[in-house]
């Protein structure tokens, strides 16, 4: 009973201890003042790390969300005689929800995992222990260009992510499906509202770019350096960046479109 | 990877980012630069709105000429007081004007539809307008048609 009772209460104190240093340590690599002039290679590295590569995955899949969107949204209307409403099914589904969201999980798939498993293997070979050695601070030198990468990549991601998944939408209702252009651009653009919905969106993806990158960077940090501890980091990352992800999507669609 | 390259990827990587941005305000919100067209507002008290709300379009024969800003409820006589913005290009309505809450389609979204009078003065910033057709009820609609086949 009491090794039980023990067992709880050094779980509960290991959970609070690890947001602790999750907090400490986001603190300690975004605090104080940037070096512009030696931060920007370093950022613009990892920016083609996690947005230029990221790329192809972003712009395939959204292609064919829009197009499954379209093809499967047309099906239903079709009955009811309105497919001219497709437009805003696609347009406004994208850029509330599924643009930010999916665009998310994806990233933490492709950049969150990598980044974990990038930042382990330092640790695991010991070369950021040799950074503080020569009196460099890896905090500010391997782990601030990282996550701004990140939190300045994941929101460009999703607009790219709209705008394709938007267009592969008309691609299929317009030129496959024979739904009047005229009107599926203009029920969209009646529907859409730039204010509301566009960048309720974007806001959306930068709660997403901070969450999910601070999960990947710390969980490399934080981790056990064997190759074991890099595997498990590694799959936690992409583990907790999704359920952070949905979870923080309801709450904030509840927050931004609910009537409460 | 060479310095210059990877400039130029991260370069094109945030254009095409901001340039999504902007289809996204254009093409897909329809947002216009000129957002800040003249308009002033008029008033106009339902007895039913029937299911009205904030953006809707305020037409003259069926061409948009503002739309409905705000609702709200006047306590006194327990009449839907709508709000509405008309661009100040369609200012000839004149103070006997008639509106109407229309539905587009069967089961399609509420509007606002004006229909100009033959009064010398015309409606400025702040005017009410009385004579007003309510919303189509389908219920009252139906109920109406039973009481009317029972009296027969």
């Amino acid at each position: 009973m009491i090794t039980r009772l023990r067992i709880i209460g050094k779980s509960g104190l290991d959970w609070l201890s690890v947001c602790g240093r999750s907090g400490v340590f986001i603190a300690h690599s975004l605090g104080g003042v940037p070096n512009l002039r030696k931060g920007m290679p370093l950022l613009l590295k990892q920016l083609y790390a996690v947005g230029v590569l990221s790329l192809p995955i972003i712009v395939v899949s959204g292609l064919f969300i829009g197009m499954v969107m379209s093809l499967q949204g047309y099906s239903i209307l079709v009955d009811y005689g309105s497919e001219q409403a497709v437009g805003q099914m696609v347009s406004l589904s994208l850029v509330r929800e599924l643009g930010p969201v999916v665009t998310a999980l994806l990233f933490a798939g492709r950049a969150g995992s990598s980044l974990t498993a990038e930042i382990g293997l330092m640790k695991a070979t010991e070369q950021i222990t040799s950074l503080e050695m020569l009196g460099v601070d890896p905090l500010r030198y391997v782990m601030a260009p990282r996550l701004l990468a990140g939190f300045i990549a994941l929101p460009l991601l999703t607009m790219i992510f709209n705008v394709v998944g938007i267009w592969g939408g008309s691609l299929v209702a317009v030129d496959w499906l024979g739904v009047y252009g005229g009107s599926f651009w203009a029920n969209m653009q009646a529907a859409t509202d730039f204010r509301v919905d566009v960048v309720n969106g974007i806001v959306k993806s930068v709660a997403f770019a901070f969450v999910v990158t601070w999960i990947a960077v710390f969980q490399g940090h934080d981790l056990t350096p064997t190759s074991e501890g890099i595997g498990r980091a590694t799959t936690k990352t992409v583990v907790y960046s999704s359920l952070a992800v949905l979870s923080l999507d309801f709450i904030l669609t509840a927050v931004m479109f609910g009537d409460f | 990877m060479h310095s210059k390259t990877l400039e130029v990827a991260v370069g094109f990587f945030m254009l095409a980012g901001l340039a999504s941005l902007i289809v996204l305000a254009l093409n897909v919100s329809g947002l216009t630069f000129s957002n800040a067209k003249e308009s002033y507002t008029v008033y106009a008290s339902f007895e039913n709105i029937g299911g009205l709300t904030a953006r809707s379009k305020v037409t003259v024969a069926g061409v948009a000429v503002g739309r409905v800003v705000g609702i709200t409820l006047d306590k006194d006589e327990f009449a839907g007081i709508v709000e509405m913005e008309i661009e100040s290009d369609f200012s000839g309505f004149t103070t006997d004007t008639t509106a109407a809450i229309l539905t587009a389609g069967l089961l399609g979204e509420k509007y606002i539809g004006l229909i100009s009078g033959a009064d010398d003065e015309y409606l400025v910033e702040g005017d009410m307008i009385v004579d007003t057709q309510s919303a189509l009820v389908l219920e009252e609609l139906i109920g109406q048609f039973l009481f009317n086949k029972v009296n027969e």
